[in-house]
């Protein structure tokens, strides 16, 4: 919280943000040129009848095989238009969600117990490593099976992928407290139990919180993968059968989709971080000594 | 009457985790009495075993063989008699200054309302008030032992073990904090143990200086009761003559020691 006399103390630093301030609009545009850049040449390149066909026989493959920026958007205006999306988007969302949070839950709990039982990580330890290094994925054909074809296997298939990647964060995080803050929080007559909320789990939570963005991409894999492999709703449903009519524009309109809402729940995780962790330092605030 | 802390004939010796025959011997056979209400201040050459007599003190180590008594009966688990200070930075960083300064307070269970009010007003006698809300990282050095001070004075701790607690801290923060703490304790005097490598800052607070020999295996070597008159200011009372004779007779016997020491790691 600086304060305006803090401002004033500190002239030098803040030229710097100023000019800072400036850098920033300059690579937003030249990261937006990027995009255009890219989304034009796709359009040339692929468009049957702007050029003549440099790599294919005939001028209409290109775009059978890449897709059409234009057709992709009038896909994703139709889909919205109309109201069908919503229903495969609602499902894939629940999915990614439910996965996300049950996992995180299951991730957090279990690494807390684990780094602070020491006899049953060593008994488990090489499970753990066993089941980690299994490609999860192929765990799909067996969760079908347990739970047949609808919401709950997707879930499953998310849980596991993101369950690890809390998991193994909560017990690097517990591991990493600093032996100072504990004898401290010891001394100042905290009970077992105190120990575990007031220590080990606030400095548990920066890495909890770091493990959350990567566990919000597994989420939308589990459910994403899960729909492909057998559904009959959601957003990797739609992928799956567009692949079938080999309908490369409405494949890449599905894709352009996960990922404008994967980012989208990865900016919620950010706006959480940023709210729970005030405690930590952040780079523009200068360390006063 | 019995004294506030004995130490008596603790030895350590710590064993390599990895090699069961590769032990270390920190302290050996050594005895340390602290009355109530005294000062003492205990010096040594580096790595010679200071800190963990102090955690031994604490009960965060369990002594390899000896016993630790507490206003005379035996000591087992936490002291809950006693405040420590660390060396190095021991507050939580997730909690700003007035829940830091409380945080003993929540674990005993102290009504919310009743812990923030001790809290301000300790805040305000370690000079900070104001700074409640500042999360650690926001504060400077001085300012977070200030509130490591306030932290530790809040609980009202029989006894003081302090770490070399004002090592981190520049020349002039370090004679302000001295002075500070010599303020705090001077009110209802608590027995101190202060552990120290610098002679001056040892003979400067207390009422009793204990020198320890280098390591491994170190012992308390000598023992000097420090006739300087009460209340001190930490600056001026260096000036004084009968500040130098002292030092003059301390730093002889513990020259050898400092040598010895310092050849040790050399070696290392």
């Amino acid at each position: 919280m600086p304060s305006s006399k803090d401002n004033r103390e500190r002239k030098g630093p803040l030229r710097i943000v100023a000019k800072g301030g400036n850098g920033k609009l300059r690579l937003r545009i030249y990261q937006v040129l990027v995009l255009a850049l890219f989304i034009v040449l796709w359009h040339v390149l692929t468009s049957p009848t702007l050029l003549p066909p440099i790599y294919f026989s005939e001028a209409s493959h290109a775009a059978f095989f890449f897709g059409e920026p234009l057709q992709v958007l009038g896909r994703l205006w139709r889909w919205f238009a109309t109201g069908e999306i919503y229903e495969h988007l609602w499902v894939t969302l629940v999915e990614t969600m439910l996965s996300f949070f049950i996992g995180t839950v299951f991730g957090v709990a279990f690494g807390l117990w684990l780094a602070l039982s020491p006899t049953a990580s060593a008994i488990l330890d090489p499970y753990i490593k066993a089941i980690n290094a299994m490609p999860r994925v192929i765990l799909a054909p067996i969760f079908f099976v347990w739970f047949g074809l609808g919401i709950a296997s997707k879930v499953a298939l998310g849980v596991s992928l993101v369950f690890f990647i809390v998991f193994f964060n909560v017990y690097q995080g517990v591991r990493e407290v600093s032996p100072v803050v504990l004898a401290n929080a010891r001394m100042l007559g905290a009970s077992p139990r105190q120990l575990l909320r007031y220590v080990y789990v606030p400095s548990a939570m920066s890495w909890v919180f770091a493990s959350l963005h990567n566990s919000v991409g597994l989420a939308f894999v589990g459910a994403v993968v899960g729909e492909y492999l057998g559904s009959a709703k959601g957003v990797g449903y739609l992928i799956h059968q567009a692949e079938g009519f080999f309908d490369m524009n409405t494949v890449v309109a599905g894709i352009l989709l996960l990922t404008v809402f994967a980012l989208l729940l990865d900016w919620i995780v950010g706006v959480a971080e940023k709210r729970l962790m005030v405690w930590q330092p952040r780079s523009v605030e200068t360390e006063r000594t | 009457m019995s004294p506030a802390l004995a130490l008596e004939n603790i030895d350590c010796t710590f064993l390599s985790r990895d090699d069961l025959s590769q032990r270390y011997t920190a302290v050996r056979n050594t005895t340390l009495v602290v009355g109530e209400g005294e000062f003492v201040s205990v010096v040594g050459p580096t790595g010679c075993g200071k800190t963990t007599l102090l955690n031994v003190a604490a009960g965060l180590l369990a002594p390899s063989a000896g016993e630790v008594k507490i206003f005379g009966s035996l000591l087992a688990g936490i002291n809950t008699h006693a405040g420590y200070m660390f060396q190095s930075e021991a507050l939580m960083p997730w909690r700003n200054s007035i829940e830091n300064v409380v945080a003993g307070l929540e674990f005993r269970r102290v009504p919310r309302s009743e812990a923030l009010e001790q809290g301000n007003e300790w805040l305000k006698r370690v000079g900070l008030s104001g700074f409640g809300g500042r999360y650690p990282h926001q504060l400077s050095g001085g300012m977070r032992k200030r509130v490591a001070l306030a932290q530790m004075f809040i609980l009202k701790p029989q006894i003081l073990l302090m770490d070399e607690p004002f090592s981190a801290l520049d020349v002039q923060t370090r004679q302000l904090m001295e002075n500070e703490l010599l303020d705090l304790w001077s009110a209802d005097r608590k027995s101190v143990v202060f552990i120290t490598h610098d002679l001056e800052e040892a003979i400067s607070l207390a009422d009793r200086v204990v020198v320890l020999s280098a390591g491994p295996a170190s012992h308390p070597i000598g023992d000097y009761a420090i006739d300087l008159p009460r209340p001190r200011d930490v600056a001026e009372i260096r000036l004084a003559p009968r500040f130098n004779e002292i030092h003059a007779r301390i730093w002889r016997a513990m020259k050898e020691e400092v040598l010895k020491g310092y050849a040790q790691q050399q070696r290392q």
